[in-house]
């Protein structure tokens, strides 16, 4: 890789001056002429048969187009893009409903007001029946969510979910060996990782125009996923893919909430079509908690097995994992992914069992991290707590049980290769930097004053950057209907006839600076200035195949393409630029957009007569095609493996358990870096989503299954008077399993932090004999866990 | 009903249904999309605009109650080519992702600088305490208005895009 000032530079984001000034296209600032608006008619039961729905109030007021209900919209039968587990999501509630907020009728007006008046006047008639919320219940199986199943889907376990694919090794050797011996302790904790909703800002978007006369349907949509959201659309309607447009314009945050195929997009292309108008829905905040997906709610139990002297000789994890009412897109492969993860950094013995449990609830899916934070938190407070049992520095015991940086790749515990690490240089790296000997003897100088500081570590390995074809092998997602499954990656590099560039993309951005940093890649293999690149991104039919943003995959696999890409039309301007300059091209050299002969610099030829020449075929060296373009695909051969270390401290105020975050320090690791500045970027956002679990928020249902947090004023978003300025700083360890040694930064964050700020807060109550306080720390659960202990 | 309101300098008439959210005045009457909308309880401050030199959140005022006054939105904040300082700060500074919240942040901003020009850290995370923002952890959007300010004194922005941490 050849490194000039633009590839591992701070350059200022190309997609600013836009948003900067307002003037930035999401999908509700977008307008079709004579367009309508949707709303949608919601159970407020969690568990109901539907014995009537009377939509004649409604239609007759003014300015209301239509109601449409399950008999409507049955024909179109199911969203194929589910994971084929379980009860499917119908696209509206067919004669039963499994959560509160389901969508029982979807109404269809002039504007947003009227078909929010006339949602109000559907009577829906109920027969409420019990809902199944508590975890633990659901688990037991006393009562089904959905009649004559049970409530738990899967239960990964052992190692049948990779059989066939890998040969793995027996996943727990010698644990309950190790248990038994004189000379080992037990450390066991019952930990809960609490249910969040993802809540981007922007709340999810639709807008569907449907063209009877080219037979063909465009589609607006705030997505992570605009071709898959293409194919299934495609399916649902039998329409080849070639006739659905999918455009996902500037998305207002992600975090994987974007990352489904709802029934929403569905429904507003059917509407557009029934009524040959075009139709959209813009969801509310509070809709959100219902119509879009949810994140973690896991109860688990960890469990260390290890010498007195630090060496870990075995770690079990238990866990019933909250699926809420349906499957979706990724729903059950969550824990999966926390699986793939499991052991951490660490060479140690592992045995899992994951229970996947539906409950009367909104689903659960992918949100920032998905499975890997929860993997991580049971880890890594499991370790806190047995080095707290073994007398030993927190630090040194996560040393003793590292895997070496010359032991990689390595095949975990659970059978996962693992590309890269270097975890003893990167913890001493932090441990260094934030002074960490001086911060434990602050707390514990503090300590004997009365003030409760706590210091708190975690490691954390991620995989990401997905990835291999062998993933999709699982089989169980994005299956069967002729969609991306293989996770690749794809880009497009087309010089244009005056010099410019454009760069087309199978993923896009969500806040993640895709179009800087894809045309940083290319200024770097073309010498072309910034200014003159530009990335397009999330059109369907447009952009090439891809699958799009989530698993902080981007980089890793559509960067390469596009790295790739770069390098084929470089190849080609360097033989046309020979031919022009009458040298050899492998004595071509381009930089300040232009190419000049090695030596010669007064030899030169810009890009534009470059491309002038490609566009001219007579002009070229005999035989070669005209165009000067490039489109690749790329599939790597392994995931990648960032990893790194956070390390927090924390004041509690023993009066009221109001907890201070006083410093937050991370060394991470993502491997190279092509934009310092945006790297950070996601590091800080993503430690913030990390400490908001830890500290703030909390998807509450009652017993009847009422989400109580609908609203931000009931679920509390840290705002900025509640977060400390991060400290960041990296080691690199490139990955070898693409040509940029590249590796994924979008969750890294989440996932180190919750536990970092739950160790740091436990630290600082120890002594008091509090062993473990459920997230989120709000004062008064920190105040009854030292009133526990202390009485 | 008839309703006069100055919108970033020029004065609009416009009959609208009592019940208009100026939110929605400003985006679907006018076309002024970069004022956004991204909760239902004021929460979240992406749609704050100016009214009258104070920060109002745009979801929790009718447009009828905006009748005679001046309201400011982020497509007014440039003299033209020329990008206000906190604009220019969020630029530099990497304060924005995804940017949605970046108008209503912005707008907060310029409120919390025009009243104190040289704000402490604590300060400007209380200034924008009713901003919401899911990307940035604030990091850099504290950053931003340290930025911001500085050019607003007149003084040459302290620091370089990203930090060098120590």
């Amino acid at each position: 890789m050849s490194t000039t000032s633009v590839m591992g530079g701070i350059v200022r984001r190309k997609e600013d001056p836009s948003l900067i000034q307002g003037k930035g296209n999401y999908v509700d600032d977008i307008k079709r002429r004579g367009e309508l608006a949707a709303a949608f008619v919601r159970s407020p039961f969690a568990a109901a048969t539907v014995s009537s729905i009377d939509t004649s109030a409604a239609l007759e007021l003014d300015g209301v187009h239509a109601v449409y209900t399950a008999e409507d919209v049955r024909h179109l039968g199911l969203n194929p893009a589910q994971v084929a587990v379980g009860t499917l999501r119908p696209f509206l509630a067919d004669g039963v409903v499994y959560h509160v907020g389901e969508a029982v009728a979807m109404v269809v007006a002039d504007n947003r007001y009227v078909a929010q008046d006339a949602a109000d006047l559907v009577y829906v008639d109920y027969e409420p029946g019990d809902a199944v919320v508590d975890l633990k219940e659901a688990f037991a199986d006393a009562s089904q969510v959905h009649d004559g199943e049970s409530n738990t889907l899967l239960t990964w376990s052992g190692h049948a979910w990779w059989e066939g694919v890998v040969e793995l090794p027996d996943p727990s050797p010698g644990i309950q060996e190790a248990k038994e011996r004189d000379d080992t302790v037990v450390v066991s904790l019952e930990m809960v990782n609490q249910r969040l909703i993802p809540t981007a800002i922007e709340p999810r978007a639709v807008l569907a125009d449907w063209n009877s006369g080219y037979g063909s349907v465009e589609l607006w949509s705030s997505s992570q996923i605009p071709h898959a959201l293409a194919g299934a659309i495609g399916v649902i309607f039998g329409i080849p893919s070639n006739k659905v447009r999918v455009v996902a314009p500037e998305v207002g945050g992600g975090f994987g909430l974007k990352l489904n195929v709802y029934p929403d997009e569905t429904l507003v292309c059917f509407a557009s079509k029934q009524l040959g108008r075009p139709v959209r829905w813009t969801e509310t905040r509070r809709e959100a908690g219902f119509a879009s997906i949810q994140g973690r709610g896991w109860i688990g139990t960890a469990t260390i097995t290890g010498t007195k002297e630090g060496k870990i000789l075995g770690y079990e994890l238990d866990a019933i994992c909250d699926m809420g009412a349906y499957s979706q897109n990724f729903t059950v492969a969550i824990p999966l992914l926390g699986l793939f993860v499991a052991p951490g950094q660490y060479d140690i013995p592992t045995s899992y069992a994951l229970h996947c449990v539906v409950t009367n609830t909104p689903t659960t899916d992918a949100y920032r991290g998905a499975g890997r934070p929860e993997a991580a938190y049971y880890l890594e407070r499991i370790i806190d707590a047995y080095a707290r049992e073994i007398g030993m520095d927190p630090a040194d015991v996560r040393k003793a049980n590292y895997w070496k940086s010359d032991q990689f790749p390595v095949t975990t515990a659970v059978g996962m290769t693992m590309d890269s690490g270097d975890y003893e240089a990167n913890l001493d790296a932090l441990l260094d930097r934030a002074g960490y000997e001086e911060l434990k003897a602050r707390r514990d100088a503090a300590r004997s004053e009365g003030r409760l500081l706590g210091v708190g570590l975690s490691s954390y390995v991620e995989v990401c950057g997905f990835g291999p074809s062998a993933l999709a092998g699982l089989g169980f997602s994005w299956g069967g209907y002729g969609l991306p499954t293989s996770f690749n990656g794809s880009g497009v590099v087309r010089v244009q006839p005056d010099g410019t560039c454009t760069v087309t993309i199978g993923t896009g951005p969500s806040g993640q600076s895709h179009e800087t940093t894809w045309a940083q890649i290319v200024a770097d293999g073309l010498g072309i200035p910034m200014e003159n690149i530009e990335v397009q991104h999330g059109d369907s039919l447009d952009s090439p195949m891809g699958v799009g943003t989530f698993g902080s995959r981007s980089i890793a696999v559509d960067g390469t393409a596009t790295y790739e890409a770069t390098n084929r039309v470089r190849e080609k301007a360097a033989t046309i630029a020979g031919h022009l300059l009458e040298a050899a091209p492998e004595d071509i050299r381009f930089e300040d957009g232009s190419a000049h002969v090695a030596g010669s610099p007064d030899r030169t030829v810009a890009w534009a007569q470059i491309a002038e020449s490609a566009y001219q075929p007579h002009t070229l060296p005999e035989g070669m095609e005209g165009g000067l373009e490039s489109s690749v695909v790329f599939s790597p051969p392994n995931a990648t493996w960032p990893f790194g270390s956070h390390l927090a401290l924390v004041e509690v105020d023993p009066e009221t358990g109001d907890v201070d975050l006083l410093e937050y320090w991370a060394t991470d690791d993502c491997g190279n870096v092509i934009n310092p500045m945006i790297v950070d970027g996601q590091l800080h956002g993503g430690i913030a989503q990390g400490v908001a679990q830890a500290l703030f928020e909390e998807a509450i249902y009652d017993e009847m299954g009422n989400l109580l947090t609908a609203s931000l004023v009931d679920y509390p978003l840290p705002a900025a008077g509640n977060l400390p300025m991060f400290s960041l700083d990296r080691t690199v360890t490139p990955s070898d399993v693409n040509p940029l040694g590249v590796k994924g930064i979008g969750e890294a964050g989440t996932i180190g932090a919750a536990q970092t700020i739950v160790n740091a807060v436990v630290d600082a109550v120890s002594h008091l004999g509090v062993k473990h306080i459920d997230m989120p720390l709000r004062p008064k659960r920190v105040w009854q866990a030292i009133e526990d202990a202390r009485n | 009903m008839e309703i006069s309101i100055s919108v970033n300098g020029t004065d609009r008439r416009s009959n609208v249904e009592p019940r208009t959210l100026l939110v929605h005045y400003l985006r679907e009457n006018l076309g002024l999309t970069g004022t956004h909308v991204g909760c239902d309880t004021g929460y979240c401050g992406a749609c704050t605009v100016i009214v009258d030199g104070r920060t109002v959140k745009s979801c929790t005022m009718l447009a009828v109650q905006a009748d005679g006054r001046a309201v400011q939105t982020i497509e007014g904040v440039a003299n033209g080519e020329e990008l206000h300082p906190v604009q220019e700060g969020f630029w530099e500074r990497h304060g924005l992702q995804c940017g949605f919240c970046t108008p209503g942040m912005i707008m907060s901003s310029i409120a919390l600088l025009e009243k104190n020009d040289n704000p402490s850290e604590d300060e400007i995370r209380h200034g924008i305490e009713g901003n919401l923002c899911r990307c940035t952890g604030y990091h850099n959007i504290v950053r931003s208005v340290q930025y911001a300010g500085a050019k607003m004194r007149g003084e040459e922005p302290q620091g370089a895009s990203q930090e060098v941490t120590s």
